[in-house]
C-alpha cells in the first residue's frame, strides 16, 4: 500500500462487508436533502399546520418564524416626538401627520399571513393601524394619481403600489402587531401590510407616500423581483 | 506510556479547518437568522458577505488541504467510512463524519441557491431556506453530542488529543478500537 509515514495505520477494515451501508447513508442524505428542494415546502407546510398547537405553547424554533431582512448598516430609530409621516405627490392637501395623529384616525384591526419570497411564512399575525382610504380622505389624491411612491427611512428603500392594490379592503399602514406597538426590527413607528404580496412590498420604516402617476421599480424590483409580487403567482413560482 | 498514531497531519488540518469554517459560518448565520441578534448587530450587507464568503472559503480550504495534503490517505479512510463496521472508527463516529460530510454539501448548493435566487428566479426554490436552516439544526445536534463525547464525557474525552497532537495511548486504543488497535 502506498502510504505516508505519517498516516496511522490502517487495520480492521473489511472491505469484504459486503453492504457498504456508510456509502448509502452518504448519497441517502445528499438525495433527501436535495429533493426537499421540492417536497421541503408542501411537507412542512402540513406538519406545521398539523403541530400548530404545540408550536403555540413550545414554539419549535426560537425565532417565531420570522427573519428581519434590511439592506443597509442600521435600522432605523424612531421618536415619538419628532416622527412625521409625510403625504404628498400628487395630491390636493399635503400631510405631515405625526405619532399621535396618526393614531387618532379610524383604526383598523386584521389577522393575516405573511408570506416571504424567499419561502418562509408567518401565519396569523395580527395588525393594528389605517386604512389608506382613511388617510386619502385628508389628502384628496388628484385624479391622475394612479399610484403610491412609498418610502422608508431605512434609505434607499423605496417600494410602489398601483391605487387599485393600495385600496384592497386588508392592505393598511400597521402601527401595533400583535397587539403591541410595532417593534423596531417589523418597522416601527409603522409599516405598509399588503397580505396578498409577497415582504418586500410591505416597506418597513415607512416614512413618507408619494401619489405619483405610474408605479415605478422598487428596491428589490431593480434588483430583477417582481413589481406586482402577488403571493403563489410571481417570482418565479 | 506508550503512545499509538491515531491521525495523520492532513486528517487533522481537515478537522481544525473544517470546525474553524463551520463556527464562524454558524456565527455569522445566527446573526442573520435571529431577529434579535440581527437588530443587535445591524449591518446586514456585510455580515450577508462575510456569510457568503466565508462559505465559499471553507468549502476551497478544506479542498486545498485535501488536494496539498496526503490525499491517498483520504481516500482510505474515505473507503474505511463506506462501511459501518468498527475499525479505527466506531459506527457512531463513521456516522457522524458521513453525515457532516453531506450536510457540508447540503448547506453548500442550498447556501449558492439562496445566493443566486436573489439574483435570478431560475434559482429560486420554495424549500431552499428550509433546507438551509434544517440543516442548521441538524448539525447543531450533532455538534452538541459530538462535542460531549470529544471533550466532557471522562471515559472518550481523551479522543482529542488524537485530534490535537495525532496520537492516544497505546492502552486506551487497545479498549475502545479493539478491531483497530486489538
Amino acid at each position: 500500500m502506498n502510504r505516508s509515514d505519517d498516516f496511522p495505520e490502517e487495520r480492521g477494515v473489511s472491505e469484504s462487508e459486503p453492504k457498504r451501508y456508510g456509502r448509502g447513508l452518504f448519497l441517502a442524505t445528499v438525495a433527501g436533502g436535495l429533493s426537499s428542494l421540492v417536497w421541503g415546502r408542501p411537507v412542512w407546510s402540513r406538519v406545521s399546520a398539523a403541530l400548530a398547537p404545540i408550536d403555540q405553547l413550545v414554539p419549535f424554533v426560537p425565532t417565531s418564524g420570522w427573519r428581519i431582512y434590511t439592506v443597509s448598516g442600521s435600522m432605523p430609530t424612531f421618536d415619538a416626538a419628532t416622527w412625521r409621516l409625510h403625504v404628498g405627490g400628487l395630491v390636493e392637501n399635503e400631510l405631515d401627520l405625526d405619532y399621535e395623529h396618526l393614531r387618532g384616525l379610524p383604526r383598523a384591526t386584521q389577522v393575516s399571513d405573511f408570506h416571504c419570497v424567499t419561502g418562509w411564512t408567518v401565519r396569523n399575525v395580527r395588525w393594528t393601524g389605517v386604512r389608506l382610504a382613511d388617510v386619502f380622505a385628508g389628502a384628496r389624491p388628484k385624479a391622475h394619481a394612479h399610484a403610491l411612491q412609498l418610502t422608508s427611512a431605512e434609505i434607499p428603500y423605496v417600494d410602489y403600489l398601483t391605487m387599485k392594490q393600495a385600496l384592497l379592503p386588508d392592505v393598511m399602514l400597521a402601527y401595533e402587531m400583535n397587539g403591541r406597538p410595532l417593534p423596531r426590527e417589523h418597522g416601527a413607528p409603522l409599516r405598509l401590510v399588503i397580505p396578498e404580496m409577497y415582504g418586500y412590498k410591505n416597506v418597513k420604516w415607512l416614512s413618507r407616500i408619494d401619489l405619483v402617476a405610474k408605479a415605478r421599480a422598487g428596491y428589490w424590483e431593480n434588483l430583477g423581483y417582481d413589481r406586482d409580487a402577488w403571493v403563489g403567482r410571481s417570482n418565479g413560482y | 506510556m506508550s503512545w499509538v498514531r491515531r491521525f495523520s497531519r492532513t486528517e487533522r488540518t481537515l478537522h481544525w479547518v473544517n470546525a474553524a469554517g463551520f463556527l464562524l459560518l454558524v456565527a455569522t448565520g445566527l446573526i442573520l437568522y435571529l431577529p434579535s441578534l440581527s437588530t443587535l448587530v445591524g449591518r446586514r450587507p456585510l455580515v450577508k458577505d462575510v456569510h457568503f464568503w466565508g462559505g465559499v472559503g471553507w468549502i476551497s480550504a478544506l479542498a486545498l488541504v485535501a488536494l496539498l495534503g496526503d490525499w491517498r490517505g483520504l481516500l482510505r479512510t474515505a473507503r474505511d467510512l463506506e462501511r459501518l463496521t468498527p475499525s479505527r472508527f466506531n459506527v457512531g463516529q463513521k456516522v457522524n463524519a458521513l453525515l457532516s460530510a453531506a450536510f457540508a454539501i447540503l448547506f453548500l448548493v442550498s447556501g449558492l441557491l439562496l445566493w443566486l435566487g436573489e439574483r435570478d428566479t431560475r434559482f429560486r426554490f420554495a424549500g431552499t431556506v428550509l433546507l438551509h436552516d434544517g440543516l442548521l439544526y441538524a448539525s447543531l445536534v450533532l455538534l452538541a453530542g459530538h462535542l460531549y463525547l470529544a471533550v466532557i464525557h471522562p471515559a472518550t474525552r481523551h479522543s482529542l488529543r488524537g485530534m490535537t497532537t495525532g496520537k492516544v495511548s497505546e492502552e486506551w486504543a487497545r479498549r475502545h478500537y479493539p478491531r483497530w488497535f486489538g
